[in-house]
């Protein structure tokens, strides 16, 4: 398939946010005039269950409606998927692993099966200090974005704070961006 | 006119055309995958947004019956549901055709049950085929926006007076974000116009009567109107995707070709296959392979003579049917397709694949491979239905 075209995986749980984290992406890009596609794939929704997201961004119109077999990068906001999930299916060795993990690149290394680049991230730390809670979608989005810069960052950042304002309240959609911004300038690349 | 570009997904798209479409009436129960079309119109009625009365139902039998009454009382009247919703419609889907109600539905294909699976196929739209409704099939969330508009124009006119299904694939149109461009609300309202309705129920000066018992003197004649209002929706299609056409600058058709012009090898489809199979046609074409695709937009008026004229010249076709018809030879759009070439003498080689059932994914592989097939095909049409992506 042509690289035109940007693709992104999200693994995470169900009620991780994989889904509005994909979403998020897509919509902050068309505001460049890039065009997108973001969908999950939905089996038996549930929480705590497995899920995928995906995202497309290309500079042309994508006609394109098959999953994404073959992406650029794999997002896993949760470390304990790496044991049940072959998270790095499709990645080539070219691609980027992103990891929301307390473990070391060499720990982590052990449970994949990638010679390619491997970020890690504690995502949750920066998640519980900052909301309270263990939804690391915000921060891992930081790290795509500090390690593609695949979307403006502003612009990315000021869609999530008007997403998350509308649907969750000032309060929270500012902690989201605060998590947001954290991870972006903690991550080691 | 100004155009709006969003991210947005196949049902947000639907329910943006029917907040700006603005029907009198809405009756709808909700089922994945349509739920998120009503989730979000429901919305647009509690913040005044539209002036609809939205009637919570307590069936999609109810559902319909709600619509057949407001729309035989004068009011412009819309739904929306899926799959099993459909099939607990049926009866009254049928009565809602032959009352010649213009009400316009948006259906989310979903495969129907059993197994329980909530996934795209078709069968539950191509299973009302001969319900007496125009149907209408969407690639992407930006087709089902514009066929729900030019819907409600087709089916209020006065020479059809007949209700349309506006199809999008479940989950994966209703609920991929995609880049769309939807129309701004005056060019939309100028569009679909003033309705006034046709011997309205509650014109008390001029009583009607609706649904009365019809036996052996007057049912069959009344049948024969219905098929006179679906040919003469046929022109009525037209002039409508030509004034729609003028808008937007996208000229839809009942058949649309992609790289046809001297294709040997031809996919015909339905809906946002169509999309995938275009990509594997251009990487194709690059390598010399003559490989076309004709995307059926209206299935419901069915027209021959086009279908023959779109494929002449055409060695092979493989028509991919994304429900199968139990008993019958191949799938519903292969039947249509392939009694389309029955009179000609000079006909490609068809073949069937039925594919996708319950959501199963049509990848790029699976199309190099149909294009593969068709290259024996030419010569040699060899098993005539075949599956697709099925582990046999």
């Amino acid at each position: 398939m042509s690289k035109d075209i940007f693709e992104i995986r999200f693994h995470g749980r169900g009620g991780q946010g994989a889904k509005t984290a994909a979403a998020l992406l897509a919509e902050a890009s068309i505001e460049q005039g890039k065009y997108v596609q973001s969908f999950p794939e939905y089996g038996a929704e549930r929480q705590g269950a497995p899920v995928k997201a995906f995202t497309r961004i290309s500079d042309n119109p994508i006609y394109l409606h098959s999953g994404i077999t073959n992406p650029n990068v794999v997002v896993v906001l949760d470390q304990t998927l790496l044991k049940s999930i072959p998270v790095t299916e499709g990645l080539g060795d070219d691609g980027l692993l992103i990891i929301n993990t307390n473990q070391s690149i060499d720990e982590v290394k052990s449970l994949v099966n990638f010679n390619g680049k491997i970020i890690v991230i504690d995502a949750v730390k920066i998640a519980l200090e900052e909301l309270g809670r263990a939804v690391t979608n915000t921060a891992m989005l930081g790290v795509v974005e500090k390690a593609t810069n695949c979307v403006d960052y502003e612009t990315l950042k000021t869609h999530m704070l008007k997403h998350f304002e509308h649907n969750l309240g000032k309060d929270l959609a500012e902690k989201n961006v605060k998590a947001f911004e954290r991870a972006y300038n903690e991550v080691q690349i | 006119m100004v155009k709006k570009r969003k991210a947005f997904t196949g049902a947000q798209c639907t329910a943006e055309a029917m907040r700006q479409i603005n029907p009198d009436v809405v009756a709808a129960y909700p089922i994945t995958p349509q739920t998120n079309i009503m989730h979000a119109f429901s919305q647009f009625v509690a913040d005044g947004d539209v002036d609809t009365e939205f009637i919570t139902v307590e069936s999609e039998h109810s559902a319909m019956s709600a619509c057949v009454g407001s729309s035989a009382a004068g009011a412009r009247t819309m739904t929306a549901t899926s799959a099993n919703g459909l099939a607990l419609m049926w009866e009254i889907v049928y009565i809602a055709a032959s009352t010649r109600l213009p009400i316009v539905m948006n259906i989310v294909n979903r495969a129907l049950s059993g197994p329980i699976n909530i996934h795209c196929d078709h069968s539950d739209s191509m299973g009302c085929r001969d319900s007496g409704w125009i149907q209408i099939y969407s690639e992407n969330g930006e087709e089902a926006y514009e066929n729900t508009i030019m819907a409600m124009r087709i089916a209020e006119h006065t020479d059809v007076l007949l209700p349309v299904m506006v199809c999008q694939d479940g989950f994966i149109t209703s609920h991929c974000v995609e880049t769309v461009e939807l129309l701004d609300d005056e060019t939309v309202k100028n569009f679909i116009g003033e309705y006034v309705g046709h011997y309205p129920l509650l014109d008390v000066d001029k009583p009607v009567t609706y649904g009365p018992l019809d036996l052996f003197d007057y049912y069959f004649e009344h049948k024969r109107q219905q098929v006179d209002a679906m040919q003469n929706s046929v022109k009525v299609i037209r002039e409508v995707f030509d004034e729609f056409g003028k808008i937007t600058g996208k000229h839809y058709d009942f058949f649309e070709g992609y790289r046809l012009e001297d294709a040997e090898k031809v996919i015909v489809c339905a809906n946002s296959s169509a999309g995938t199979i275009r990509v594997v046609i251009d990487e194709l074409r690059e390598q010399g392979q003559k490989v076309g695709l004709l995307k059926m937009r209206v299935f419901r008026p069915w027209l021959n003579d086009m279908v023959v004229e779109k494929l002449r010249g055409v060695k092979a076709v493989a028509v991919l049917d994304r429900s199968d018809s139990f008993g019958a030879f191949g799938g519903p759009l292969f039947s249509e397709i392939r009694s389309s070439f029955h009179e000609e003498t000079e006909k490609p080689n068809i073949i069937d694949y039925i594919y996708g059932l319950g959501g199963r994914e049509l990848d790029i592989a699976q199309i190099k491979k149909v294009f593969a097939e068709l290259e024996e095909v030419k010569t040699n049409v060899g098993e005539r239905v075949r599956y697709l992506g099925v582990r046999e």
